[in-house]
């Protein structure tokens, strides 16, 4: 009983203390404090990254040095000499093919859930499409080695084969994982993310932009373009949200592409390799430092690959953008 | 007035579950003063056996409860050198190297494991003939067609398809892929200048699959393939495997018995629990071993290691040292019946013996905890 007469008055006073001081401050002084911690954290966050990743992969970086990233070799066992170029290459290339196979498509599901599907469908449509966006990518891993992989290589591939096959990357023996298969997986899982926020985009685009067209006498396909043209930078940064998760992707990747280190595939059906994909393959086994060392190494080349891709989509994005308003003006 | 009041009430709840969740863990605490938790982590290969013996144990010791995590051996290895968990299970002894960074460190062998080579042949079943240097051959990608002739040679009989060969590695570093580029390394020098042995190594040729499972499905869905995965996995999967040849020229199935047989050649010639286990290798031994009948040559231990004196662990007490020591003699002894259910290989009598002296090593400040 005496604690508590005693802590109880005492709670009450630092309360009402502490609403009073806040009215004195305003409120608003405070959020704007506590908003700018958070968003400096981000500097901070990324700085320790950096810091760690240069740390650790410090060993990797004093033996290679440039070597490591032009390297074409990756042999723990004999020479242990490690180079990250097929991996970097790897990368890029498969997050492309998801990205030639992803925008399209989710270009699609965004302008017909916001501009051509009835309201109530299109809610639908869309929750599950943000559903699908949660799916962990093991599961997309799994999925791709027991249905997608029989499926193309059984009845896609072959006749891909057939009708392209003169083409030099639609040749060679057909394992049915693969660059091609690595890219229809990562489009996949981009998909849902990429869609759900040009949906969203497209429908912050005002009414009136749609209204003004029509009363032009424009036509649906011609008021679309507009929206899209609206909502342009959304849309860019839906695509680069997209391409995030395609370059960082690792475990439904390192499950379909096969995992062959090889500076270049003969054919779209030959496997490869990502970046992401040998650190989740190799780091739990690796067995002395120089390997862990070349492996953390690997995750700070990524980082910046990562850092490049973005600022280079931004410049290509403006560039276009500035381009497409040109035109418009004219 | 009226909210004092209230503030009053939301306090004295919030006191009363504070109180409650004290009480529950003093009392938590006073029943189970004697519960000890034994923590280890490492090899993915022994964990469905490790599993096994927790629940079997617990049953006999109810106090007891064994944590293991199969985190990899080289995770295993690495939180022993840490000293963050009681015991460590690994496929491969420690190098050098390691041994250096974790003093002290004991041997013993707990369970035993094969590499099995399973193929992709249509209409041709188990029993295809392979040698060491056959193998070699495919995985550096010199023999490249399933009729040739070499292997042809020795699978008279059989009439091997004119198709290329499909060539399956586990991509992720493995116990697996560390015995068998240990069995290559041994039956092809080109194998073992150019490729060498390790979890992982630079394959000439193939496709990698992430995990036992990974392989395994890489090769059931593509014909014509070939890879390797554990014994165990094998069997239980019920997969197509191959018979080789070992070093006295007898082609093996893989069984419990003749995976057995390797393991009991080779603890002919096993160092002391405290002496340096780096060159301990069933693999390497029956390669010159031209007496070893019987035995199936891709053969490997796994091993529990733990440190001699256990006090340089932070939070051992005795109780917990003797609970620990208390368990690992009865996964050499009663736990390896659980080993062939699982289709794991038990440990031969002469291992047994080797294992015994071992743990009857382990101390806890200097006192001998099994006499």
């Amino acid at each position: 009983m005496k604690i508590s007469q005693k802590v109880f008055p005492f709670f009450c006073n630092l309360n009402i203390k502490f609403i009073l001081q806040l009215n004195h401050f305003k409120g608003d002084d405070i959020f704007k404090l506590v908003s700018a911690l958070v968003a400096s954290s981000i500097f901070l966050l990324l700085g320790l990254m950096v810091y760690e990743l240069v740390k650790g992969s410090w060993l990797s970086i004093q033996t290679f040095g440039l070597n490591f990233i032009v390297g074409t070799k990756w042999d723990p066992a004999v020479s242990k000499v490690f180079g990250a170029l097929p991996l970097i290459l790897g990368t890029l290339v498969t997050s492309a093919i998801a990205l030639l196979i992803g925008i399209p498509i989710s270009l699609g599901v965004g302008l017909a859930l916001s501009e051509y599907m009835p309201k109530k469908f299109g809610l639908a449509v869309s929750f599950l499409v943000e559903l699908l966006a949660a799916v962990p990518s093991v599961i997309y891993g799994l999925w791709g080695i027991f249905v997608l992989i029989p499926f193309l290589r059984n009845h896609v591939y072959p006749y891909l084969q057939t009708a392209f096959g003169f083409i030099p990357i639609f040749s060679g023996p057909i394992y049915g994982g693969g660059v091609l298969t690595g890219g229809i997986v990562l489009a996949i899982m981009i998909i849902p993310t990429v869609s759900a926020v040009m949906r969203d985009v497209f429908l912050t685009v005002p009414n009136s932009q749609r209204e003004a067209m029509i009363a032009l006498g424009a036509t649906k396909w011609e008021t679309t373009k507009t929206v899209i043209s609206y909502a342009r930078s959304g849309v860019i940064g839906a695509i680069i949200l997209g391409l995030g998760r395609a370059v960082g992707e690792t475990m439904a990747i390192t499950m379909v592409i096969g995992n062959k280190f090889q500076v270049w595939p003969s054919s779209l059906f030959d496997a490869w390799y990502t970046m992401a994909a040998i650190i989740a393959n190799e780091l739990l086994e690796a067995t002395y430092d120089l390997y862990i060392s070349a492996l953390i190494n690997v995750g700070l080349v990524l980082l910046f690959v990562a850092l490049i891709i973005n600022i280079l989509a931004r410049l290509i994005v403006w560039r276009t953008l500035r381009f497409t308003r040109g035109i418009a003006r004219e | 007035m009226k909210t004092t009041y209230k503030v009053a009430i939301t306090i004295a709840i919030i006191a009363l579950v504070v109180a409650s969740a004290f009480a529950y863990q003093y009392l938590e605490n006073s029943a189970t003063a004697q519960k000890v938790t034994l923590n280890g982590a490492g090899s993915t290969f022994i964990f469905p056996l490790v599993d096994k013996w927790a629940a079997e144990y617990h049953k006999i010791k109810p106090n007891v409860q064994i944590n293991y995590q199969g985190i990899g051996s080289g995770g295993g290895i690495q939180q022993h050198i840490e000293k963050t968990v009681y015991f460590a299970g690994t496929d491969a002894p420690l190098t050098a190297a390691q041994a250096a960074k974790a003093p002290n460190t004991l041997h013993i062998p707990i369970t035993i494991g094969g590499v099995v080579v399973i193929y992709n042949l249509p209409g041709i079943g188990k029993g295809l003939k392979f040698t060491g240097e056959i193998l070699a051959e495919i995985y550096l990608g010199k023999i490249t067609k399933w009729n040739d002739a070499r292997l042809a040679a020795i699978n008279p009989g059989i009439s091997l398809p004119d198709q290329p060969i499909t060539v399956v590695h586990r991509s992720d570093g493995s116990g697996t892929t560390f015995i068998w580029t240990s069995f290559l390394s041994d039956f092809s020098p080109e194998w073992k200048e150019t490729v060498g042995r390790g979890t992982s190594v630079n394959w000439p040729t193939g496709i990698g699959g992430k995990g036992s499972d990974g392989v395994t499905a890489l090769v059931q869905q593509t014909p014509y393939s070939i890879g390797y995965v554990e014994f165990t996995y094998a069997m239980v999967n019920n997969l197509t495997y191959g018979y080789v040849q070992n070093a006295a020229g007898e082609f093996i199935e893989p069984s419990i018995e003749s995976i057995a047989k390797a393991a009991q050649y080779a603890a002919v010639t096993l160092p002391r629990g405290d002496a340096s286990w780096s060159n301990v290798s069933i693999v390497d031994s029956l390669a010159n071993n031209t007496q070893a009948h019987g035995a199936y040559p891709i053969t490997s231990f796994s091993y529990i290691i733990v440190y001699k004196e256990l006090n340089v662990l932070p939070n051992m007490n005795e109780a917990t040292a003797k609970a620990l020591v208390d368990f690992l003699w009865w996964a050499v002894h009663d736990g390896q019946n659980y080993a062939p259910g699982l289709y794991y290989v038990p440990l031969p009598s002469n291992v047994v013996a080797n294992d015994e002296q071992t743990i009857r090593m382990i101390t806890f400040n200097g006192q001998q905890l099994h006499k």
